[in-house]
């Protein structure tokens, strides 16, 4: 079900910028099941780590404010052409995922 | 002599195993911590920022800048960017002013990070959003205000 998808691009102020796209429900805890009446779990992801070579430079932490399928961008400055960078999240159920990718 | 000089040697070596040892360590203990529990479930701005920076002072800085549309469509996804020119940043945090929980998403950044952040958050009505940017351990903010014609905050 989870798929996390990658898109590195050229930032206009130097450097890379990572875009991640992860499929997530990202439940408030406030919306209610329209059959039942029961309200829907909180469903989140927490923590977002976005690491170049191994070495972590930034960690995103989300919360129920976070649209569903959040899409996180975040600038590495430093990268250069064939670094790899992995980006990792894990949500408050404990599912995770990560994604790969060798910068062009 | 010989014994001597050997040991001392080997001390020095020892002490710099241990400093390289601490500094590898440093960045990862820091990034490596956990959620900020207590920051997203604040009630106010102010709690939220002090529990996540350790302080709730901050500055108007023309080198924050927010892009976001000045009117929302749909309060469930409204697409944010936080830009800086601030070298040094440590950390971003977004905060809808009216959520419920008006701290919404932040950011560590270690040495080799930038600052550029952008995620798409949700509002439950029209209000001004704050974007903070810690540099240099000091706190930076800019706003913008966010029109909202249709709520997604769930209900």
């Amino acid at each position: 079900m989870a798929s996390t998808k990658m898109k590195i691009k050229k930032s206009k102020s130097g450097g890379y910028e990572v875009m991640v796209l992860a499929k997530h429900p990202m439940e408030t805890g406030l919306r209610k099941d329209k059959k039942t009446g029961n309200k829907i779990p909180e469903h989140f992801i927490e923590n977002m780590e976005f690491s170049v070579n191994g070495e972590v430079v930034a960690q995103a932490n989300l919360g129920t404010g976070v649209s569903k399928n959040p899409l996180i961008g975040v600038g590495i400055p430093n990268a250069k052409s064939g670094d790899t960078v992995t980006v990792s999240w894990v949500d408050n159920k404990g599912e995770s995922d990560s994604a790969e990718k060798v910068v062009k | 002599m010989k014994r001597r000089i050997f040991l001392k040697g080997s001390l020095a070596a020892g002490t710099l195993a241990v400093a390289a040892g601490a500094g590898m360590l440093t960045p990862k203990s820091v990034l490596a911590a956990a959620w900020p529990k207590a920051a997203f479930e604040s009630e106010t701005e102010a709690d939220a920022l002090n529990a996540f920076f350790g302080t709730s002072d901050a500055e108007q800085s023309d080198q924050v800048s927010i892009k976001a549309p000045l009117q929302a469509e749909n309060g469930a996804v409204v697409p944010i960017k936080v830009m800086t020119s601030l070298t040094g940043v440590e950390g971003i945090a977004i905060c809808a002013i009216k959520n419920p929980r008006p701290y919404t998403t932040s950011l560590r950044v270690s040495a080799g990070g930038g600052g550029l952040y952008s995620t798409r958050i949700k509002m439950g009505q029209t209000s001004p959003v704050h974007c903070y940017v810690k540099a240099g351990g000091k706190l930076y903010m800019a706003s913008q205000e966010i029109k909202v014609t249709v709520g997604g905050c769930g209900g």
